[in-house]
């Protein structure tokens, strides 16, 4: 066992764990249990955390390898009851049905429209590549990312 | 599922990473950005005794340029080469390539040197460092080497390295003046390994010939593959580009549809290398 340090949104999580934990399974046994596990092995994207700031899959790392880094998870997008405008775009736009794998679309899209605030339909389409969703079709998501994204502009103009 | 118990080493430096492998080498694996060996571990497809973690190892992250040579170390991130002005504006084919692998989620991880001591046939940056005839070095505690594409992949998922070595830096060798490159690839879904794809690289003399030309096929045999007649071919002024694109793909093992897009892709991507060299 090893002890480490992870910074998730912002607090300090200390925790002992062998190195074969993913850092998946620590953040959801330090009960953030938003962020969905799917497959496993990188291919669907529900587990998709932010690390130092870059879109990373959770499942593709040992919790061991996040010692001292600081991770963001979907819990901290909200403000309390207030939704940040990407959550609020998706649940206007019917961009999630049964919303598993909500947390990780969230988190990848958050970076991107950082980096890209006024992305066109492909760039959507590009970054929405590495996450599946079962239900939706995704026609809502580019939507929702659509509408996402001026809110932000408006917000940060 | 979970990855099987290890145990784990984290190594600082070059240098204990290299005592380690040295000591355990046998039954140890190198963890770089863990893209492609985490899920290995997490299907328990692969069940080292011991994994050597290179991830902070900080000196080996780097993309910088010395005396006109690219130096790439093993350790920076794919994503990193994506977003490099240094490749933007001297070898933008690897930037194009770097864009091609995986996802954002992928590249923010997987390193450079992890691709390529990877060594997936179908991967992206492998063909590209191979039509840019791009350097492997690698150290030991019995010394450094330094090979040469055609030395360095060996075959499917296998490279010329020892247990006991690690890959610490690819070079790439600055283009010559009048050139373009272009790698293209056709993936039935974006973000997945490539069933077909080429890496060129075209240089074109004074009166417009083609003085150099560099094909490395993806997803067409065991390794990167350069169609080595079909570039003597272009440089001699016996084929055009078509021709030597069917050539390239006569030279792999591919039939039917996948010849084809070999061919096709091959085509295209040299057709843009030589409106490039002419820009």
């Amino acid at each position: 066992m090893r002890p480490i340090a992870v910074t998730i949104n912002g607090r300090v999580h200390r925790g002992e764990v062998e190195p074969r934990t993913l850092l998946s399974d620590f953040i959801r046994t330090e009960g953030l249990t938003g962020t969905n596990i799917g497959c496993e092995h990188g291919v669907c994207g529900a587990c998709t955390v932010q690390l130092d700031e870059e879109p990373v899959r959770s499942c593709l790392m040992l919790a061991v390898q996040a010692d001292g880094r600081a991770v963001r998870t979907v819990e901290v997008l909200a403000l309390g009851d207030d939704l940040h405008p990407l959550q609020r775009a998706f649940q206007d736009a019917h961009a999630l049905q049964c919303g598993f794998c909500t947390p990780g679309f969230l988190m990848s899209l958050d970076v991107f429209l950082r980096r890209r605030p006024d992305p066109d339909d492909e760039e959507i389409r590009e970054a929405l590549a590495g996450n599946l969703c079962r239900c939706t079709g995704y026609l809502a998501i580019v939507e929702a990312v659509q509408a996402a994204a001026k809110a932000l502009r408006g917000a940060a103009g | 599922m979970k990855p099987a118990p290890f145990a784990y080493e984290e190594p600082r430096s070059v240098e204990e990473a290299l005592d380690l492998l040295a000591r355990y080498g046998d039954e140890a694996k190198v963890l770089a950005g863990g893209q492609s060996l985490i899920p290995l571990l997490n299907f328990r497809l692969a069940r080292p005794e011991r994994l050597v973690d290179v991830n902070r190892i900080d000196e080996l992250a780097y993309i910088r340029r010395q005396n006109g040579v690219l130096h790439i170390g093993a350790l920076a991130r794919i994503a990193s080469l994506e977003r490099s002005p240094l490749a933007a504006a001297r070898w933008p084919l690897l930037v194009e390539a770097a864009r091609l692998v995986g996802h954002a989620q992928i590249r923010s991880r997987g390193t450079v040197g992890g691709s390529v001591a990877h060594a997936d046939p179908a991967a992206e940056l492998p063909a590209a460092l191979t039509a840019l005839s791009a350097s492997f070095h690698t150290a030991s505690q019995r010394g450094s080497r330094t090979l040469a594409a055609e030395e360095f992949f060996v075959t499917h998922l296998t490279t010329a390295l020892e247990p006991d070595e690690l890959l610490v830096q690819i070079t790439v060798p600055p283009l010559p003046s009048r050139s373009g490159a272009a790698i293209l690839e056709h993936a039935r879904v974006h973000g997945d390994f490539a069933l077909g794809g080429a890496a060129v690289v075209v240089a074109l003399a004074e009166d417009g010939s083609c003085a150099r030309a560099s094909i490395a096929l993806l997803a067409a045999g065991p390794r990167p593959q350069r169609a080595a007649a079909a570039e003597e071919a272009l440089v001699r002024g016996q084929a055009d580009l078509a021709e030597a694109a069917e050539l390239a793909a006569s030279e792999s093992s591919l039939s039917g549809h996948r010849r084809a897009l070999a061919a096709e892709l091959t085509r295209r991507a040299l057709t843009v290398s030589a409106e490039r060299a002419m820009a």
